[in-house]
């Protein structure tokens, strides 16, 4: 058996980053099987994820989770650095930086739902803006602009409310916390 | 679990959704009728009021109905009856040809959405 010599630093940052990373890219996996009437048009479980992690860990951490998300989903499906990657990407780039101004709005009145909306609407923008400048004319992306956004809108609100109830559900915000736990023997 | 500001959200969100579908799939609203017969202009009348044209063609009559804002063809002799079955056209640049009888019905508007359509 061969021991390795390099030992890189682990913090317990990093491995709740990763752990949660994995729970994303499992929603991917799973969401890649649920076949979908129109290509693009899918329910983005994986900000679930994202979304959680940004109301308990910050922004950072969120960005984190997204960015390995991105990776190894492309990864794992197949499809790194194809079209298909890039538009996931420039997606997951425009929802973050919406969620990173979204986040500063005032708790009282915006909930998760109101995060969730904006950011599949940042998703659907981001990807939307990548393809019609890169891979499709214009005028052929206007006419699906509002089968996009309808699914934004309703995916989103679904999304915003699964968050909601993770958070505040007794039992299930106590498994949430938990698995966010380092492990106690590395 | 919805507070105010989400309520607020979702609701511009459907707003914004409703203008984008608006935007995206209303074309500009004609406001001109051009009725053809052998690929001659019989008759351009605006669509203010209501009123019914006869054309005649090899089949027999078309009959083309008009009314504020919207415009069809009514009755046509064409066996499979197609340019009835389109139903009210209303946007600039729609059509409705009655092939075997040679009456078409175009409605234009402000600005045109084709410079020329060939059958």
């Amino acid at each position: 058996m061969t021991r390795s010599v390099i030992e890189l630093p682990v913090t317990p940052d990093d491995r709740r980053i990763a752990r949660l990373a994995a729970l994303a890219i499992g929603l991917t996996l799973v969401e890649a099987a649920i076949p979908s009437p129109i290509p693009g048009v899918k329910p983005g479980l994986a900000n679930i994820v994202i979304l959680l992690v940004l109301l308990q860990f910050g922004w950072r951490a969120a960005a984190w989770v997204s960015a390995l998300r991105i990776l190894a989903g492309g990864l794992l499906l197949g499809s790194l650095f194809a079209p298909g990657f890039w538009l996931s990407a420039a997606g997951a780039l425009t929802s973050l930086l919406v969620l990173g101004l979204a986040q500063h709005l005032p708790q009282r009145h915006f909930g998760p739902v109101s995060l969730s909306v904006l950011a599949a609407f940042g998703h659907i923008g981001g990807q939307l803006a990548l393809a019609g400048w890169w891979l499709l004319p214009a005028a052929a992306l206007l006419k699906l602009l509002p089968v996009f956004a309808a699914a934004a809108l309703i995916f989103g609100a679904v999304n915003g409310v699964i968050v909601a109830r993770l958070l505040a559900g007794p039992a299930s915000s106590g498994r949430q916390s938990a698995s966010c736990l380092p492990p106690s023997a590395p | 679990m919805l507070r105010a500001g989400d309520v607020g959200v979702l609701l511009a969100g459907a707003g914004f959704v409703i203008g984008l579908t608006v935007v995206a799939w209303g074309g500009p609203r004609g406001d001109t009728a051009v009725i053809r017969a052998a690929g001659q202009i019989v008759e351009t009348t605006a669509l203010t009021h209501a009123r019914t044209l006869s054309v005649k063609g090899p089949l027999g009559t078309t009959e083309i109905e008009i009314e504020p804002g919207r415009a069809r063809v009514a009755v046509d002799p064409s066996p499979r009856q197609l340019c009835v079955k389109q139903g009210w056209l209303t946007q600039s640049g729609q059509a409705a040809l009655c092939l075997p009888n040679q009456v078409s019905l175009e409605i234009r508007g402000r600005t045109a959405a084709y410079d020329t359509l060939g059958y």
